[in-house]
């Protein structure tokens, strides 16, 4: 502490850790947020369910999503990124999950809604074995913060089916 | 600034930051604004600035006893004459 400069530089040093500190507890006091979403999506029609021409399944839908995700948006929320997929089982793949339809939601007056829309990225199979398959829709969210950990988690709706034949 | 004093402006700066800056989270948190706890910090930091970084006098109470000139005055620099650079600036030293 002998000179100005000397004490103005332990000053903004001491500052910025404090803020760093400040910043964990933030994060950290987003655990104590209640949060309950909900979700609800319905297959309105099957536009297209046709084999490529180079062998995969493909299929196009319109979804009807409706959310409520206002319960997520805490103090320290910057975006929640929201997506939809659809998940199944075929013989070459435990687990398969195709993105349907994503969206960002920048503030919580946002975040309840409801629209329909057709798949925005293409639901494609590694194969031929979308006839007659059930599948689960999921609609994922991560929630971004201003500073800290970022969360993310889902809700499943299962019983969705395509199918038998090609349209 | 003397010791004493320079230690009393680093606990001062510590204290006040942390103090409140734990005011300025509690602010933000209460009113759910992210930004009103940055607003609130930058100030307490600006604060903190003005009261603790500058040379203010009440840290200056217990000023340092230096010696007096006439101590010094008894034992004056040797002054060199023109022979005594010449030796000192020649190549061969």
């Amino acid at each position: 502490m002998h000179t100005f400069g000397y004490r103005a530089n332990a000053l903004l040093t001491f500052a910025i850790t404090a803020l760093a500190f400040i910043c964990a507890i933030a994060s950290f006091s987003d655990k104590f947020s209640n949060q309950n979403p909900s979700a609800e999506i319905q297959i309105l029609n099957i536009n297209r369910f046709k084999k490529q021409s180079h062998g995969n399944d493909e299929v196009s839908l319109t979804l009807d999503i409706s959310a409520d995700l206002q319960s997520l948006f805490t103090w320290n929320t910057k975006q929640v990124f929201v997506f939809v997929a659809a998940e199944y089982e075929t013989p070459k793949n435990s687990l398969n999950q195709v993105s349907l339809w994503d969206a960002i939601i920048p503030a919580k007056e946002d975040a309840k809604f409801r629209i329909q829309v057709s798949n925005k990225y293409r639901f494609i199979d590694q194969g031929q074995n979308l006839r007659g398959k059930e599948f689960n829709l999921t609609l994922h969210w991560h929630v971004m913060p201003k500073t800290g950990k970022m969360f993310a988690d889902k809700i499943v709706m299962p019983g969705y089916s395509l199918p038998d034949a090609y349209r | 600034m003397d010791w004493k004093g320079q230690k009393l402006a680093e606990e001062l700066m510590k204290i006040l930051l942390i103090a409140f800056g734990g005011v300025a989270f509690i602010a933000g948190y209460v009113t759910s604004s992210f930004g009103t706890m940055m607003m609130i910090y930058a100030g307490v930091v600006l604060f903190t600035a003005m009261f603790t970084a500058p040379n203010w006098s009440f840290f200056n109470l217990h000023p340092l006893k230096w010696l007096d000139p006439i101590e010094a005055e008894k034992y004056p620099k040797p002054e060199l004459t023109t022979e005594s650079w010449k030796k000192r600036n020649s190549k061969h030293c």
